[in-house]
């Protein structure tokens, strides 16, 4: 344990806040697996779950609006609400403010009086005849008004095309978003994707001169192998395996595939998380540990449960 | 010992050999490779444990069966409880050197912009 300790460390490339890339050094293949499947599927959100249709005459079918409004993300905080109860399942179970949040879509689409005779855009020709994600509104129930006074909740982007209508269809529709893990639907995923590799390891097992290392330069992507200058003759030297995207180019060139030995670093892994945008991506790693922490806690309480029996 | 008599019980044990207490499979139910796997890391990391191991019995039902045998006497319910510990001890460092790192990136970030 405590030569983990000392062993282990994390770099952070890059943060920014839809992604961000970190090292994680020192740790066990199944460690770092267990953080990447956590975060696609374990760290909960919030999405629209329960879709009330009280009028559609769009072209768009009730089932298939329903599934696109449930992929929407949704900016809404998911630690500042609670899961909702399995239990009940009666029919117009009216979330509580601590679990629900409601959005409204009601829209109509009509001819645009002012347009002129010959023209085909529909952009003239029609008004709101493109529904957006912009259009959903927020119905704060309880007391979430105050409690989310500062900002208000509403989808991550405006620009989500919902459906298209043409003059005399109209929506009128009520959602209930709730939280939800990505293991139940892929809708509550919180990450775009994230993903881990190994660092690349590229060992050269004999010095490489002249224009062989000019071509075992090019066989690598660029910026990994540089040439110096040594007493006059250029030598390949690798700088930085790390841009390395393991084409494994080298091996195709019979005098260059045994002068060099490829393989990875065993525990450097280079994570890449992007997110939704629900949650920025160094909120939602330590969520996942988190996650991780609460199974074993879990676990642990079971069994000092049924000891106690 | 059984299962609790919950709603549905989360962690059982089954113990195949008689009076053998170094032998037991638990059926941990609702886990995955997720637990399954790193669970298995910490505890074979513990040199009183001579096997352990973890199968999904089938991929449609969401429950692991994790085989722990000891040497020696010690019971498998400790190496179970100490490689749960161990793993959450792993999680909480882990979660602090990337907490302290992403906060030192932050201040890196705003330095130059001052």
């Amino acid at each position: 344990m405590h030569q983990f300790q000392k062993n282990f460390r994390i770099d952070i490339v890059h943060l920014d806040e839809s992604s961000m890339e970190f090292d994680m050094v020192g740790i066990d293949a199944s460690i770092a697996n267990a953080f990447r499947r956590i975060l696609l599927a374990e760290v909960p959100t919030m999405a629209v779950e329960k879709v009330f249709i009280y009028n559609n005459t769009s072209i768009v079918q009730d089932e298939v609006l329903a599934h696109r409004l449930g992929l929407i993300p949704i900016k809404a905080d998911p630690r500042l609400f609670e899961f909702k109860n399995a239990g009940q399942e009666s029919a117009e179970d009216d979330g509580s403010e601590i679990d629900t949040i409601q959005l409204q879509l009601k829209i109509k689409c009509s001819r645009n009086p002012n347009a002129s005779k010959e023209s085909s855009d529909p952009r003239e020709l029609y008004r709101n005849h493109m529904v957006y994600s912009r259009d959903l509104k927020w119905i704060p129930l309880g007391n979430q008004a105050d409690v989310f006074a500062d900002f208000s909740i509403r989808p991550v982007h405006d620009d989500i095309l919902i459906a298209q209508l043409r003059p005399g269809q109209e929506l009128d529709i009520v959602m209930h978003c709730v939280k939800g893990i990505g293991r139940d639907h892929a809708k509550f995923s919180p990450v775009a994707t994230a993903s881990y590799r190994l660092l690349p390891e590229i060992t050269l097992l004999e010095v490489v001169e002249g224009e062989k290392a000019e071509l075992l330069k090019h066989c690598f992507s660029r910026g990994v192998i540089d040439l110096e200058d040594v007493r006059g003759k250029k030598v390949a030297k690798v700088v930085n395996s790390r841009l390395d995207t393991c084409s494994r180019e080298v091996l195709r060139h019979v005098d260059l595939k045994n002068l060099v030995k490829l393989g990875r670093v065993r525990d450097h892994f280079i994570f890449t998380v992007e997110s939704t945008g629900i949650l920025p991506p160094d909120v939602l790693v330590t969520e996942a540990i988190q996650v991780l922490m609460s199974k074993c806690q879990m676990f642990l309480n079971e069994m000092t449960c049924t000891d106690m029996e | 010992m059984a299962g609790e008599m919950e709603k549905k019980p989360k962690l059982e044990m089954v113990q195949a050999d008689g009076a053998d207490e170094g032998c037991v499979t638990f059926v941990m139910h609702d886990e995955d490779h997720t637990l399954g796997n790193s669970l298995r890391y910490m505890i074979m990391k513990n040199p009183d444990v001579e096997f352990c191991g973890y199968t999904i019995t089938h991929p449609s039902e969401s429950k692991i069966n994790f085989r722990i045998q000891t040497r020696g006497g010690v019971p498998a319910v400790e190496s179970l409880r100490k490689g749960l510990n161990d793993l959450h001890d792993v999680g909480q460092h882990v979660l602090n050197t990337f907490q302290a790192r992403v906060g030192e990136f932050k201040q890196r970030e705003d330095q130059p912009m001052e």
